[in-house]
């Protein structure tokens, strides 16, 4: 017996692969009781590229063109991981000024995230005018990427022992103006978001997850954050230059919410594009009080890795994003495992969904910022 | 179970087929102009595809409307990602969906051809292996000013062109289960056996 005593029978219902709202090929088997859901089992694999096995066959310097793509709103932060870990196995020291350019890319790469989703968001809610606000901006901060890096979206600008190049002559500047044009941008997109009524209608008390649940599922990142699970690999376990940004007094701050609904993970989201461009104005202060010098070491032909195994793990705009690099002394890794952060989040879906609305499910879908390449891999 | 029903392919009448040159012009400058797109957004492409549509480069000056509910009422249809044996089935189905005339723009080195995937195990090697592209975008991703360039090309390709029920089958040779539509059981590799 279902909704008000009428006798009704379940209802399978398939959304995706194809599917607006899960953004990619996603596809969720939602079992309905009316226009409730029963249960909610997300099919993976539409997109599975197999990367996990083709880095075993691409040398050290090829990898980074694959790992730029799981994640494709976040190709910098992709690249970071990997080129750490197989630095650290290397025993490799990367020049202050490459540390410094490396955190600057990795932020302008998390606003550029951020911005997707702020965009897209609203948009799966019925809202079509903040995503171009959205892009707008997006292209802002592409268009320096661009110039430093020469691509758009998958940058391959990282390299074993620090970047490719030298940013351009006058580049710093550009970044400034372009921050400061986004930043001064940013509150029409933020009250078109946060202040619009059916945004908060639709977000306030609605896919409600709690920090335990995050815990066991191994939820990370933004959506962690705003179920109260105060974790952030930048703070808590610093790599690159972040030990320095999040030191007391510094223009880091790890932000948390709650609440642990829709609105909570928009807010987070929100306040941490903020926090990206602070950090961003912090190191372009630094870089330009750096003496000029080179970026990058010089590789031998063949770059092998000595044998050992090495977990690097990064903050990724959507979470932990971890390789495990098992090296046999090759110029291959013998093993290469992907931790992506999405691949985790998406996950707890099954456990967020029932006893939602079907109307519901899209809210809660937009809101667990995933990319269906980091599901997937 | 319902019995399917076997309904003809629908037919684009006599006046496209036999229409005098100067009405032919007419029709097309009709039809390359009002390109009602589906976005068969699977990777990273997709979000360059959304890009496009976006204020700076906004293809809707060209006549592509990016506003289609479905397949079904799409013209055109722009394969952005890569593409894997799991999805393709629906590819196919979704593309059987759609009224003829239409076209399709292969959008990246994906969908050209398996891009930097190509020795993947589980990454279809271009979606001309199951459907006709018109237009082939490389990059990876394509820059947006890419997409336009491929809209361009496929509008003059529009312009050029006789719609003829023998045009809409010789575009659909017979490995791609030519006009009929194709049953998901054709288009799927069967289960490899587990080691």
């Amino acid at each position: 017996m279902g909704v008000g005593g009428l006798a009704t029978s379940d209802m399978v219902l398939n959304i995706g692969p194809q599917h607006p709202a899960t953004h990619g090929v996603l596809r969720l088997k939602i079992v309905l009781d009316g226009e409730r859901i029963v249960s909610a089992d997300p099919v993976i694999g539409y997109m599975h590229r197999g990367v996990d096995k083709l880095f075993e066959v691409r040398d050290y310097r090829q990898i980074i063109a694959l790992t730029n793509r799981h994640d494709w709103l976040a190709a910098f932060g992709n690249e970071l991981g990997i080129v750490l870990a197989v630095e650290s196995m290397l025993g490799m020291e990367v020049p202050e000024r490459a540390v410094w350019l490396r955190t600057l890319l990795a932020e302008l790469n998390r606003v550029l995230s951020h911005l997707m989703f702020l965009g897209s968001y609203p948009l799966e809610l019925g809202a079509i005018t903040p995503v171009f606000y959205a892009f707008r901006e997006r292209e802002e901060i592409q268009a320096v990427m661009e110039e430093a890096t020469g691509g758009r979206m998958h940058y391959m600008f990282n390299r074993v022992g620090g970047l490719r190049e030298d940013v351009p002559a006058g580049w710093t500047g550009r970044v400034r103006e372009a921050l400061t044009a986004v930043r001064r941008r940013l509150p029409d997109l933020f009250s078109l978001v946060s202040g619009n009524d059916i945004v908060i209608a639709r977000t306030r008390g609605v896919g409600v997850l709690d920090a335990a649940t995050c815990a066991a599922y191994g939820v990370t990142g933004p959506i962690a954050r705003a179920s109260g699970l105060d974790l952030d690999l930048r703070r808590d376990q610093p790599y690159l230059a972040y030990a320095e940004l999040f030191a007391p007094g510094g223009p880091g701050r790890v932000v948390t919410r709650s609440a642990g609904d829709c609105m909570a993970r928009l807010e987070v989201l929100l306040e941490q594009l903020e926090v990206s461009l602070d950090l961003a104005q912090a190191c372009l202060d630094r870089l330009e009080t750096l003496p000029a010098g080179p970026v990058n070491q010089r590789l031998p032909k063949v770059l092998k890795v000595p044998e050992g195994e090495h977990y690097a793990v990064t903050e990724n705009p959507l979470g932990f994003n971890g390789y495990l690099v098992v090296s046999r002394g090759e110029k291959t890794p013998w093993r290469c495992k992907l931790r992506s952060a999405s691949f985790s989040n998406v996950q707890v879906l099954s456990e967020m969904l029932p006893g939602h609305l079907v109307s519901d499910m899209v809210a809660i879908l937009g809101s667990m910022f995933f990319v269906v390449g980091d599901v997937d891999k | 179970m319902s019995t399917p029903v076997n309904l003809p392919m629908p037919t684009l009448g006599p006046v496209t087929a036999y229409a005098p040159a100067p009405i032919r012009v007419v029709l097309n400058w009709g039809r390359r102009y009002s390109l009602w797109v589906f976005n068969f957004g699977l990777a990273c492409c997709a979000i360059e595809f959304i890009a496009t549509s976006m204020g700076r480069y906004d293809f809707m000056r060209l006549g592509v409307i990016p506003f289609a509910p479905g397949p079904r009422q799409a013209d055109l249809m722009v394969v952005s990602g890569t593409l894997t044996d799991k999805m393709a089935p629906a590819i196919r189905r979704l593309y059987d969906q759609m009224p003829e005339p239409k076209y399709v723009i292969s959008f990246g080195s994906c969908s050209n051809s398996g891009g930097p995937y190509w020795d993947s195990y589980s990454v279809t090697k271009g979606v001309d292996q199951l459907i006709p592209v018109d237009v082939y975008v490389p990059g990876c991703p394509p820059r947006p000013e890419a997409l336009l360039q491929g809209i361009i090309t496929l509008q003059e390709k529009i312009a050029a062109e006789r719609i003829t029920k023998d045009s809409i089958a010789a575009k659909q040779p017979a490995r791609y289960a030519a006009t009929r539509t194709a049953s998901a059981a054709e288009v799927t590799r069967p289960l490899l056996q587990r080691p």
